[in-house]
């Protein structure tokens, strides 16, 4: 699909991101008028589902509205869609005469706009970047101030990476190019691979991938370039890994905090730290150093025990 | 240990805490001979600056004697008498290299989160917020000093706390606050705030050559104060500051405005006030920049506004026509004081200035919720408060 395609793809989703607010505004404001119009007013609990729908309506409409890239977002509305028809096949199967009519009306008003929500979301599997591949690319850089070879020669010796990458607990280098890393996975459970260097080219690049059956298949390339007029070394990293769980798992880590792209900028930050003061800055409030969930869940700003 | 902590909009609380300890090799752990609480402290006590956390040790003016230290801290020993920098600094990165220390690429382990508020983090401060790093702060009995081989200097005579503690910030904001000027003979200088850091500002000027030096408040108390450090001065709940620069001026402006008011500023007009408090008050704005607009519309046309009161976040009704149809000049800035403290401390040294007439009242540590009652309510002619933790 071409990329005007994909811009009219998130126009659409815009335009549905626009009638989820008008509707959950409704739902919200008037539950009474929305229930008498599909026929549920009957029922006591009416009112309270007419409002939860019409929160989960806003919900739609912030995603959709709040995204630059709106269209895959679509998804969840017609996840909405499956809920409402679901309820209002409930609501038919016990009421009879007009009521039943007007529930049937709200159900075929449903099922149409199912079918453009559907169609929107089917459009935005097909953008460009949209194909699921199976491995996620995390991206960072910073600038050390420090010379290029020194910068890249500890890198290059894998041992110090725990001392600046959060998750890592060791490294071993083995002979041949080949390391062995443990490493904090999510929810604490702890993962160990092998690694192989596969490209090294001095004060320039490093790349290295997990071998054969490591439980996450991971790679990564750092490259060294001087920084102009003497500012330094810029340090760019590239990152692919399959994430535990799939996109589902790594979707999950994000709500608990655990940004992975935040991860490898937190890593950068505190390579710079060790490179240029020898140490990881630590505060009260964030006594591990700076780490992506600990800005989340912030000590006090005292002695901690 | 004993410490004021931050437990909410308006309260304070001195608590018994855990001691610090070295976290790093190049910590130190100072025992708190001296603190004061400083002006932009009323910014965190009122609840206008965000990611303070319930139980924060509040404090970056601090000084006292080193108990210990960690194993790469070599330029100081158990026993040196330093005054602590407020700006958290490495030494070592680009920005340090500079001499721009409160931009310290490496103190703030919480930059992720200035950086979502302010595009790029500046430096960790002590004490002050944790999108600034969350460092426990120095209204304590000890505090631990990251980079202590570096910020922390060290006084090696007699001379009395009072008169090198606000080393630690103030006299060098102040300065900073004329030296951004770039004062030349003839200028005439105007400052907004006559606090602490105003009356620094002004016998900076004076020191740095400045024709008139003309402070602007509304607290006679504050004017007096001012008046004492030589400076001319206007209350604006009495005349119309604008037209009475003009006029002091013979209508060309003052070549100079320093703000060393910030973010709560109040306006005489109580319709203004009204509008920014209430914007304020609902978050659509965080700061009321009464100050800097006048600042901004009495300059002469290209002359300089220098900014070293304290800004939070967003303000409302920038006047960037004048600013821009002026070639006026800005520049701000966290004091980058571990630039100025030695300078300053041989100013000290060499009585062209004695810091310690701004202060007004010696409290014990134990009494800080009555020093930041009694500050921020300007009782009791309150000009600048020091603890004494011990």
């Amino acid at each position: 699909m071409s990329e005007a395609n994909g811009h009219k793809t998130d126009r659409l989703a815009c335009g549905l991101g626009w009638a989820s607010l008008g509707l959950g505004a409704v739902q919200l404001a008037a539950p009474g008028a929305v229930s008498r119009f599909s026929g549920i007013d009957d029922s006591a609990w009416s009112r309270v589902v007419v409002r939860l729908v019409g929160i989960r309506e806003l919900f739609h409409a912030a995603v959709l509205l709040g995204s630059r890239r709106p269209a895959p977002m679509v998804w969840t509305r017609v996840a909405g869609d499956a809920m409402d028809m679901e309820l209002l096949r409930r609501a038919m199967s016990h009421r009879e005469g007009a009521r039943r009519r007007r529930v049937m009306a709200a159900s075929a008003a449903v099922a149409g706009v199912a079918a453009a929500d559907l169609y929107t979301a089917v459009r935005a599997n097909r953008m460009p970047g949209a194909r699921t591949e199976p491995t996620t690319s995390l991206r960072a850089a910073i600038t050390v101030n420090r010379p290029r070879n020194e910068v890249y020669r500890f890198w290059h010796d894998f041992e110090n990476l725990p001392r600046f990458m959060a998750h890592l607990e060791s490294v071993e280098t083995i002979a041949g190019g080949y390391s062995h890393w443990k490493a904090k996975g999510p929810w604490k459970k702890a993962v160990e691979w092998d690694a192989e260097i596969i490209e090294e080219l001095s004060d320039e690049v490093i790349a290295w991938r997990s071998v054969r059956d490591a439980t996450v298949r991971n790679s990564g390339v750092v490259r060294f370039t001087d920084a102009p007029g003497g500012r330094g070394t810029e340090v760019r990293v590239e990152i692919h890994y399959d994430p535990p769980a799939g996109k589902v798992g790594l979707a999950f880590a994000r709500l608990l905090g655990e940004h992975p792209e935040q991860q490898v900028s937190d890593d950068l930050r505190r390579f710079k730290q060790v490179m240029e003061t020898g140490e990881v800055a630590r505060s009260e409030g964030s006594p591990e150093g700076t780490r992506a969930m600990r800005q989340v869940f912030q000590h006090a700003a005292q002695p901690v025990r | 240990m004993k410490a004021n902590c931050w437990m909410g909009r308006n309260t304070v609380e001195v608590r018994e805490v855990p001691d610090p300890r070295i976290l790093n090799p190049r910590d130190a752990i100072v025992r708190i001979t001296s603190s004061a609480i400083c002006g932009s402290d009323l910014h965190l006590y009122d609840g206008y600056v965000p990611t303070m956390k319930k139980g924060d040790i509040l404090g970056h003016e601090f000084m006292g004697e080193v108990v210990e230290v960690g194993p790469r801290v070599s330029t100081l020993r158990v026993g040196d008498r330093v005054v602590v920098p407020f700006p958290i600094a490495c030494g070592s990165c680009l920005a340090c290299e500079h001499e721009m220390y409160s931009l310290c690429e490496n103190s703030n382990p919480n930059a992720g989160m200035a950086e979502k508020l302010m595009g790029h983090a500046p430096a960790g401060i002590f004490g002050y917020s944790h999108m600034l790093g969350g460092y426990a702060g120095g209204q304590a009995q000890y505090a631990r000093v990251p980079f202590a081989d570096f910020g922390p200097i060290k006084i090696e005579d007699d001379l009395p706390d009072e008169q090198v503690l606000f080393l630690s910030d103030i006299l060098p904001t102040g300065w900073m606050g004329a030296e951004m000027c770039d004062i030349k003979p003839g200028d005439i200088i105007a400052i907004w705030g006559a606090g602490p850091v105003g009356q620094f500002a002004a016998a900076s000027a004076y020191l740095m050559g400045a024709e008139r030096v003309i402070c602007i408040d509304r607290f006679p108390y504050r004017l007096e104060i001012a008046a004492c450090a030589g400076a001319e001065t206007l209350n604006y709940e009495e005349v119309d500051i604008l037209d009475a620069l003009r006029d002091m001026t013979a209508g060309r402006g003052p070549d100079a405005c320093i703000d060393a008011v910030g973010m709560e500023a109040h306006c005489p007009v109580p319709a203004m006030q009204a509008y920014d408090r209430a914007k304020q008050a609902t978050r659509l704005e965080t700061d009321r920049p009464y100050a800097l607009r006048e600042a901004i519309l009495a300059c002469r046309n290209g002359g300089t506004v220098s900014v070293i009161g304290v800004y939070g976040g967003l303000v409302d009704k920038f006047p960037m026509g004048s600013f821009m149809n002026r070639s006026l000049t800005m520049k701000t800035g966290q004091c980058h004081v571990q630039r100025y403290m030695e300078p300053l401390l041989k100013r000290i040294r060499n009585n062209e200035i004695d810091p310690s007439f701004i202060i007004t009242h010696h409290l014990r540590l134990e009494d800080a919720p009555r020093g930041y009652e009694m500050f921020k309510h300007k009782e009791n002619d309150c000009n600048k408060v020091v603890l004494k933790p011990w």
